[in-house]
């Protein structure tokens, strides 16, 4: 038996099929993954992520300990509410987690962190800490978190929680949080539609749940939640990054922050290494020109490249074909053709750019 | 899980059903369509083809992997169910009609009785999940 979260319970009455993630064990699906996919592109669903976890770090120090912990800069973060995302880099430029920061006050910011680095992540910033004095970090597993999303979501959440959350959320702009008593209601999610993620106290997350339940909102498994987030170009961690990996060759350049230069964050150093020497290989979106199905860990031909890997690689529901992030050395550009050996059949994959769907719409 | 008394089984999960002029027809069971989840590819073997037991003709794709269906006994693709590469989620709705994925002629009219009834494949599956 795996952790649970306050909404096992939950899960099991409404016939999930429970499978062990990362230590917890989480429904995969309630019945069909491709219908609750389409549900959360079409209408809205929610989604039990109690496991992931939120950490407090709270001092005086907070900001500048942030400054040195993650390759984003929280000077980013002006007002309080905001939210960042970010990855913590060790020494090398290793991906150790890539995790949402949310702003609270001046001595406050609140972490929410993968389920299964939990760990590895907790001694890092436990011993980063405690070396840089002024800051203590606190897991708060009392806490439980349900990400509801799509189209119809937020107007859902408030015919379930209350109008009140409309007056204090309902002006948020994407990656901005509000606290109404002891919700916080954050306009962040994995799925690439509208919505919202909050976090609440774990004796209040089974009657929430009820009460979105009785609104309309289907639970969507974590099943969903993977092509959701495929489809949307957002990446896994432990699959398309991890320690082995800098961000620069995972298609997160974009969350590193190497102005000012002043700013010496863990991982640094190494980064523009490899910035100078030239980034090896890159993440690109992929679409398959034919039948299948791309999976992790396929195997690609780069046209005299050199050779890739499937990093994520999943039907997608949405589109009704197959898509993937890969890994390929550098030079391969937007339009390329790569030969993926699909179970020793070579299969002809197009490099696109991606998100490969936004709001319920194809990009590609 | 449903396992009707009138199919024969493999150990590799798919059912067989004998027709009334000795062709065979074949699918995947219930509990394997379950245990893969919603099906996205179905690749059919050709008509004409020539199978061995236990090999696999064809194979099945859901969400979450790939997967070789395996011909129950030797002979020859008759006809395959071309509907499935349309609709596959078909396969997951009705595993035993619908569902089915190909007929074939046996070599041999009695290797189907090398096969599993009903209560020896629910006897298998039960070992396999422990």
């Amino acid at each position: 038996m795996g952790h649970r979260t306050p909404l096992y319970e939950a899960h099991v009455q409404a016939g999930a099929k429970i499978v062990d993630f990362g230590g917890w064990d989480m429904p995969l699906h309630y019945g069909s993954q491709i219908e609750e996919h389409h549900k959360v592109r079409r209408d809205c669903g929610m989604f039990d992520v109690s496991h992931m976890v939120v950490s407090d770090l709270k001092g005086a120090a907070a900001r500048d300990f942030l400054k040195l912990l993650l390759a984003n800069n929280v000077d980013k973060l002006k007002t309080r509410g905001r939210a960042l995302y970010s990855c913590m880099l060790n020494s090398k430029g290793g991906v150790i987690d890539d995790l949402i920061v949310y702003y609270m006050d001046d001595t406050w910011f609140r972490i929410v962190s993968n389920a299964g680095t939990h760990d590895k992540d907790l001694a890092w910033m436990n011993a980063a800490a405690k070396e840089f004095g002024g800051v203590t970090l606190t897991e708060r597993a009392d806490l439980a978190m349900i990400a509801v999303q799509g189209p119809n979501a937020k107007e859902k959440v408030y015919a379930a929680l209350g109008e009140n959350l409309r007056d204090a959320a309902g002006h948020l702009k994407p990656f901005h949080a509000a606290t109404i008593g002891e919700l916080m209601v954050a306009t962040t999610g994995y799925t690439g539609e509208d919505g919202f993620e909050i976090i609440l106290p774990a004796k209040a997350a089974a009657f929430t749940w009820q009460m979105l339940a009785e609104a309309g909102v289907p639970p969507i498994g974590l099943g969903a939640r993977d092509t959701l987030r495929l489809e949307a170009g957002m990446n896994l961690y432990g699959s398309d990054m991890d320690e082995t990996t800098t961000p620069l060759e995972s298609g997160l350049a974009w969350t590193v922050a190497l102005e000012p230069e002043e700013r010496k964050f863990i991982g640094r150093e190494a980064l523009e290494k490899q910035l100078a020497v030239g980034v090896p290989r890159s993440l690109v979106g992929l679409v398959l020109e034919g039948r299948g199905v791309l999976r992790n860990h396929q195997k690609l031909k780069c046209n005299g490249l050199g050779d890739g890997e499937i990093t994520s690689g999943s039907f997608s529901p949405t589109l009704e074909t197959s898509v993937a992030l890969a890994r390929v050395p550098a030079g391969v550009k937007l339009g390329d053709k790569v030969e993926v050996d699909m179970r020793g059949k070579p299969m002809t994959a197009r490099v696109v750019k991606y998100p490969f769907v936004r709001n319920g719409k194809s990009c590609i | 899980m449903k396992t009707p008394n009138e199919l024969k089984y493999t150990k590799s999960h798919e059912w067989v059903k004998v027709e009334s002029d000795g062709t065979l027809t074949v699918g995947i069971t219930d509990h394997a369509q379950a245990l893969m989840g919603d099906m996205v590819y179905v690749e059919l073997p050709e008509t004409g083809r020539k199978v061995e037991a236990n090999k696999e003709c064809a194979v099945v794709e859901s969400v979450k992997a790939a997967s070789d269906v395996y011909a129950p006994v030797a002979g020859e693709v008759t006809t395959a169910n071309s509907g499935l590469s349309d609709s596959p989620e078909t396969v997951n709705k009705d595993p035993y009609g619908a569902g089915w994925m190909f007929k074939m002629k046996p070599a041999n009219t009695t290797d189907v009785n090398g096969l599993l009834d009903a209560k020896a494949y629910e006897a298998l599956v039960a070992s396999e999940s422990h």
